[in-house]
């Protein structure tokens, strides 16, 4: 069993008019079957609404699942007395880079976390330099949020979870607001905690190119897994990525536009470097 | 720049009365502001403002900079002063005009009252000139928690305040984008009279409003990811600790209130 496991996830909410009167349920995430292991790097994928973000929420014990169950690290999440202990192994990265930071100095809000655990006071310390130094942003301890980039910003974030020293990180979204030079920095972060600290990555995207160095990809669509592979299988599938309003990277739609052309090339070529290999065989 | 506003009036240096324990200062300022009430002779007077120029000496701030911060004050000053002045019943009467009238009763009242306003402000300032904001609201939790037992929220509200500090920058900048973007649309902030103006505010404010309530939600989310729950076993990355420092300036604090007390008594 992985660290994450769902069996049969639903969670629906119910839509009220003006006089809140139930208007109709609506099923954001469908029978779901996850099992996600240690040490994996997994995207998820989906257009909005597809109910990417309600899963990474069920997987923080932030919703809770309508029927069905999810498991973090084996704990039932409707289970109360697990209720911290789940947040603290499964840590979770938001969307807004301003609204989750919650103190006034950068090293004050990675101490968040273990301060609420009841960590002493020297083991936070501890903490907050190895998680500073592995998002790389030692330089700025003392520094105010308020003077940092968005994606500076979301390292801080990443950085105040990874002292709480969860086994998880599930990322809703973190790049949505960022600009292209803070997304690659944040997905760089996020790629080095995967494979140098062994820390298990969820992420939730809508950009393909953030989801080619996964080891494995979850494409969602109306609340139901409609995919699951390498990024290699899933960029093979261009034509359903696309009728489910999802665009593959540019290199792969350049060499699947061509292959339709008759130029003889692989399936799923995920970066500039393979399509150059590629024709030039 | 909006991001740069400082908040509260903290003078930025380092000096033995800035890196005293927050609790030390809140309660040296409250000392302070008694004894001002219980001087009422000139030596009572004198040994205070002996002893705030003494600190402010320590504290490395500037006199010049603690007196302009006198300049808010200084109408409220001058009304006062001219209420004891003119309307105070005593001996001797120098001159009398209908109910107005100068005594020697009312001039030492109207002197002693000025000062009294006039070294209130600059103790109290001189504690915001050398503590931050985050210094004060840690020390408020710490030196409050008392107030528990009467089921006042002193965590929460400490809380609260330091979340305030970290938003009042980002919630600016936002009510300055959303005014541009409405003066771009011909909204009009600068015509017309007070009211004008004021109504002006409103397609601002809602706004405004809107988007820091989202924010509180999300905020409070991603407090909750990060397991808070209340201030009960939580643990301080940096706990107020008493140094030997405070415990010298309690002393000396309370020599001076004994003092005070001492020459009030004795004259």
């Amino acid at each position: 069993m992985g660290i994450i496991k769902t069996a049969k996830l639903i969670y629906e909410y119910a839509r009220r008019d003006e006089d809140n009167n139930v208007v109709e349920t609506v099923r954001a995430v469908d029978e779901v079957n996850l099992d996600i292991q240690e040490g994996e790097f997994v995207a998820i994928l989906g257009r909005n609404g597809s109910g990417k973000s309600t899963i990474a929420k069920q997987m923080n014990a932030l919703l809770f699942p309508s029927q069905g169950t999810i498991w973090i690290g084996e704990k039932d999440t409707r289970d109360e007395k697990f209720l911290w202990e789940i947040r603290q192994s499964a840590g979770m990265v938001f969307q807004n880079p301003d609204n989750q930071i919650i103190a006034t100095v950068v090293e004050e809000d990675v101490g968040f976390g273990p301060e609420n655990m009841g960590v002493p006071s020297k083991e936070i310390w501890k903490r907050v330099e190895e998680s500073l130094n592995a998002v790389g942003m030692m330089a700025y301890r003392k520094a105010s949020p308020n003077h940092l980039s968005g994606g500076q910003k979301q390292r801080v974030a990443i950085a105040g979870v990874m002292a709480m020293k969860p086994k998880c990180i599930i990322l809703d979204e973190p790049t949505a607001m960022l600009d292209p030079n803070g997304r690659q920095e944040v997905i760089r972060t996020v790629r080095e905690l995967n494979r140098q600290e062994g820390i298990t990555v969820v992420l939730i995207t809508h950009y393909m190119e953030e989801t080619v160095h996964a080891d494995r990809i979850i494409v969602m669509d109306q609340g139901k897994i409609q995919m699951t592979g390498t990024p290699r299988e899933i960029f093979s599938h261009v034509q359903e990525l696309k009728s489910m309003k999802l665009d593959v990277p540019q290199v792969t739609e350049l060499a699947y536009e061509l292959k339709k052309e008759g130029i003889d090339l692989p399936d799923g070529i995920l970066t500039i470097q393979e399509l150059v290999d590629a024709l030039c065989q | 720049m909006l991001k740069d506003i400082t908040l509260g009036q903290y003078y930025p240096v380092d000096s033995p009365i800035h890196r005293l324990d927050p609790r030390t200062k809140l309660s040296a300022t409250m000392i302070y502001i008694v004894s001002l009430f219980l001087a009422d002779n000139l030596f009572c007077y004198l040994m205070a403002i002996l002893f705030i120029f003494a600190v402010i000496h320590i504290s490395r701030v500037p006199l010049g900079y603690i007196v302009r911060g006198l300049r808010p004050i200084f109408f409220l000053l001058m009304i006062s002063v001219a209420f004891n002045l003119f309307l105070t019943n005593g001996e001797p009467v120098y001159w009398k005009w209908g109910f107005l009238q100068l005594t020697g009763t009312g001039i030492r009242q109207a002197f002693f009252m000025a000062l009294r306003l006039i070294f209130l402000i600059m103790g109290s300032s001189l504690m915001t000139f050398t503590t931050t904001p985050t210094a004060l609201t840690d020390g408020m939790e710490k030196g409050l928690r008392f107030l528990r037992v009467f089921k006042v929220p002193v965590h929460e509200v400490a809380m609260m305040m330091s979340i305030a500090l970290r938003f009042i920058p980002i919630l600016t900048e936002e009510a300055d984008k959303i005014q541009k973007a409405q003066m771009a649309r011909g909204a009009d902030f600068e015509n017309g009279n007070l009211i004008a103006r004021a109504k002006a505010l409103i397609p601002l404010l809602v706004p405004l409003f809107i988007s820091a309530f989202r924010r509180a939600t999300d905020l409070a989310m991603a407090m909750e990811a990060r397991c808070y729950h209340g201030g009960d076993g939580r643990t301080k990355m940096f706990p107020l600790q008493y140094k030997k420092n405070d415990h010298l300036s309690y002393l000396i604090l309370f020599g001076y209130l004994l003092i005070v007390i001492l020459l009030r008594f004795l004259f």
